[in-house]
């Protein structure tokens, strides 16, 4: 087994105990490489299935192309797709002009609370990485969120040896991490060994792409010239500068992401 | 390139401020391995609190952590080398925030042990060398740190070296390297120190490369237990990952604990390329098998001429994290690989302070942070194997209410509430092992004594005469050294229990309450051995060893089987 093969089999199966632990059970999709990849995974572990609905918490303020290879894509990998937003907020104006964490607190934060309450999730499966900044890079694989989503990150639960969390009070849930052991170059030599079509906002054009995908007024886009997988993979190893360097609420305090999170935040 | 990238993953322990994140973070910075502004932006937190520059902030995210100066939780960060790629695993030295050390730790394939110069050896360097060596990472150097506070002094490097490896020896760890460093200056994190000529050995960087990494477990017998069994189309999938071994299409396989024997038919794929028609350690795989079961998530595949040890009691060494005291006779669940089982701690033995080593005089409980060794019972046999056997499935957690309190490892079977069978007379009673069996463990090299399940025999009781490994008269007797007692055993049958004083020589085989023969074939043979066993009792001149060599006869009766290993205790009687 090289690398990429150990990281997919601790991947399957995590996904697998989610699935066997969970009664209701989802995946929060974005669109983005990292949980495109999950999808991927999910296929993978069960045999071409996908036993459990996706999620994308539409903030309305997303790149188009991101709906649209959404659209695609769920029909083509034949999932059920759950798109929720947060009606409330946007009927009140809710915008990054509001201050950017108040904006990603309501339309995210607050947007996938309200799915989790209405659909009553036990668990939910999320695409973050400890590589991407500091409060992730603390994180556990299976991590508890009480009624109010909120993060006890001071007093986190043990694990070890792929014993997870799997008792919890009614009410709570779990935040399913599977590919919390990856980094970034990891994804991208994954998506290339695999092939795994990805929407093309990462590619190349006119000499700028995006890194990473968020709402559009505040993710920025890089100088690049990669229009394929492996130019991306290139690049990657000669930058010096953060994978998130581009996405304005992580920019707004040195804690930003901490508080974020533990509101709830992905 | 990527294809053949080797991980090891490393774990940095150590006391409290001994300056395990000051270690991690001036190794990512003397990489360069931190992306650009990192250094920048804990510049700008240190001016915002008012305090100097600390490389910890780098892995200490949260802003309690940085504000108090200590970690609270275990943090994972990734570097490389030119030789390989390195998970370094920052872990809490804080006695509060144990349960986060060890899960962090508990990842680990090797480990940094780091030690205060000025501060030697304290509580949780002890504690911590303890949890190491119950993780299994044997794989460890010692970072004696802050070497500037002491003059770059080798006389107190050497003093703390003594003092920390006679205590990690005593645990079974054994350090490879003792390495001197100033973390905060950089003294030997990268390059070799000029403030310390007298060190002859490599800098940290050089020296984790020198780590060798373990051998993967497909060598080792099958453990594959199931995680879960799909049928999401007209496939019956047995789903989960192979703990240990290989598995190959056409492989006779046995399930445990149910002890049912088919064959694989086909190992599962969705993309094409993962095609394939053998499997090993570590790969998460699906299966389906020629005869269709009911399977259920827990029981474990393996070969049926390799199994794993079927059982309800076993003896453990655990660490307690829990809030509420570990007590006996309490409901509890344990997680061990894929099984969950409701189960009961019914003996402690030991419960040791990790820092000193020494037991807790007469413990009933074990208290947060205590190590103990304790037997369990569980309802219903699980599948194992012992720890030092197979790590993967020789270790499990214990779970009070909602949360994971303990973890621990399989050391053993736990011999059940009465140890050794028995002949009874009354209030004559002869403690016997002599239907024990001899078994020589090919995985092992060496003999091992299993016992049979324990039993009482009283007058008129047929006994087991033929075992697996013996095979007795069926008139003997057994004559118990200590106490002076003969069983009278005739026809196969428990006839009477008598004084060996008052036994007349009548030419019927005489064994030990062992089973060992003992060479009395004529009456002259048997005064004289009288004669040397009242010697030995009293202490007359006549060694237990010598006395051995001349009387017993261990093959007489007896012989030692091969196997591969031990699958069960548990030997059926032929009675």
């Amino acid at each position: 087994m090289d690398h990429l093969d150990r990281l997919e089999a601790q991947s399957i199966f995590i996904l697998r105990e989610a699935y066997k632990k969970f009664g209701k059970l989802g995946m929060l999709w974005s669109i983005g490489k990292d949980s495109t990849v999950m999808l991927w995974l999910a296929k993978k572990a069960f045999f071409g299935h996908c036993p459990f609905p996706f999620i994308h918490v539409d903030t309305t303020h997303k790149i188009p192309e991101m709906i649209a290879f959404r659209d695609r894509m769920a029909k083509e990998y034949n999932v059920e797709l759950i798109v929720h937003k947060n009606e409330e907020a946007l009927q009140a104006g809710m915008g990054p002009d509001k201050g950017r964490l108040v904006c990603c607190k309501a339309l995210k934060t607050d947007g996938l609370q309200q799915v989790v309450t209405k659909y009553e999730f036990e668990g939910l499966i999320l695409g973050i990485r400890r590589d991407e900044e500091g409060s992730r890079s603390k994180e556990r694989v299976f991590s508890e969120r009480n009624k109010d989503s909120e993060w006890d990150y001071t007093n986190q639960a043990p694990e070890l040896w792929d014993q997870f969390k799997t008792d919890f009070p009614k009410g709570n849930h779990i935040r399913v991490h599977p590919i919390l052991h990856w980094n970034e170059m990891d994804i991208w030599t994954y998506i290339e060994r695999e092939n795994i079509e990805l929407v093309d906002l990462y590619f190349a054009k006119n000499g700028k792409r995006y890194r990473s995908l968020g709402c559009a007024p505040c993710t920025g886009q890089i100088d690049s010239n990669a229009v394929t997988v492996a130019e991306i993979i290139e690049e990657l190893k000669n930058t010096k500068v953060g994978e998130r360097a581009g996405r304005a609420q992580d920019q707004e305090d040195s804690y930003a992401m901490q508080k974020l999170r533990k509101d709830g935040y992905m | 390139m990527e294809k053949t990238k080797e991980v090891l993953n490393i774990v940095v322990v150590g006391h409290v401020d001994h300056g395990k994140s000051t270690v991690i973070g001036r190794l990512l910075y003397d990489t360069k391995s931190l992306p650009e502004g990192a250094i920048d932006r804990v510049k700008r937190i240190a001016k915002e609190k008012g305090k100097p520059f600390e490389y910890a902030y780098l892995l200490d995210a949260f802003e309690e952590e940085q504000k108090q100066g200590i970690t609270i939780d275990t943090t994972q960060l990734q570097f490389r080398t030119e030789k390989r790629d390195y998970v370094i695993i920052d872990a809490p030295g804080h006695k509060e925030f144990l349960k986060n050390m060890i899960s962090g730790a508990a990842s680990a394939e090797a480990a940094l042990l780091i030690i205060d110069a000025n501060e030697g050896i304290q509580e949780q360097s002890k504690r911590h060398g303890y949890i190491l060596s119950l993780l299994g990472i044997q794989k460890a150097y010692v970072l004696v740190n802050k070497m500037d506070l002491i003059d770059y002094s080798e006389e107190k490097f050497n003093a703390i070296k003594q003092e920390m490896n006679e205590f990690l020896n005593s645990l079974h760890v054994y350090p490879l390297k003792y390495i001197p460093v100033s973390a905060f200056h950089g003294e030997n994190i990268t390059l070799p120190s000029e403030k310390m000529p007298w060190y002859k050995g490599e800098p940290v960087l050089k020296a984790l490369d020198l780590f060798e990494k373990d051998k993967g477990l497909a060598g080792k017998p099958l453990r594959f237990p199931i995680q879960d069994v799909y049928k999401f189309d007209d496939r019956r999938i047995i789903a989960g990952r192979i703990e240990a071994g290989t598995l190959q299409v056409g492989d006779e396989i046995l399930i445990s604990p149910s002890n049912k024997v088919t064959k694989i038919k086909s190992i599962e794929y969705w993309a094409d390329k993962d095609k394939k028609n053998k499997a090993i350690a570590g790969m998460s795989v699906g299966i389906t098998v020629e005869d269709e079961f009911f399977n259920k998530r827990g029981e474990f595949i393996s070969h049926n001429y390799d199994a794993p040890i079927t059982s309800d009691t076993f003896k453990v060494s655990l660490f307690w994290m829990g809030k509420q005291d570990l007590v006996k006779n309490k409901e509890y669940k344990l997680k061990l690989a894929t099984q969950e089982v409701e189960c009961e701690v019914y003996a402690i033995t030991k419960v040791i302070d990790a820092t000193t080593l020494e037991n807790i005089e007469h413990a009933s409980c074990a208290k947060t942070n205590d190590v103990a060794e304790v037997r369990i019972k569980t309802k219903g046999k699980i599948c194992f194997d012992e720890f030092k056997n197979n790590q993967t499935t020789g270790r499990f957690v214990i779970v009070d209410g909602y949360d994971v309190c303990g973890g621990g490892i399989v050391t053993g079977l736990a011999e059940e509430t009465q140890r050794t069978s028995r002949l009874v007379k009354h209030t004559d009673e002869i403690l016997i092992n002599c239907f024990d069996e001899q078994y020589y463990i090919l995985a092992e090299g060496g003999v091992k004594r299993i016992e049979g399940r324990p039993h009482t025999f009283t007058i008129g009781d047929i006994i087991p005469s033929i075992g697996a490994t013996y095979e007795y008269p069926e008139n003997f007797n057994v004559l118990d050294l200590e106490s002076n007692l003969v069983g009278i055993v005739r026809k196969s049958k428990l006839q009477d229990i008598i004084v060996f004083t008052n036994y007349e020589y009548d030419a019927i085989p005489f064994i030990e309450s062992k089973g060992l023969s003992l060479r009395l074939t004529s009456q002259e043979e048997f005064q004289s051995f009288r004669i040397d066993l009242e010697k030995l009792q009293h202490g007359e001149g006549v060694q237990i060893a010598s006395f051995a060599n001349k009387w017993f006869n261990f093959m007489k009766f007896k012989q030692i089987r091969y196997v591969t290993a031990i699958k069960s205790l548990e030997i059926e009687y032929q009675i």
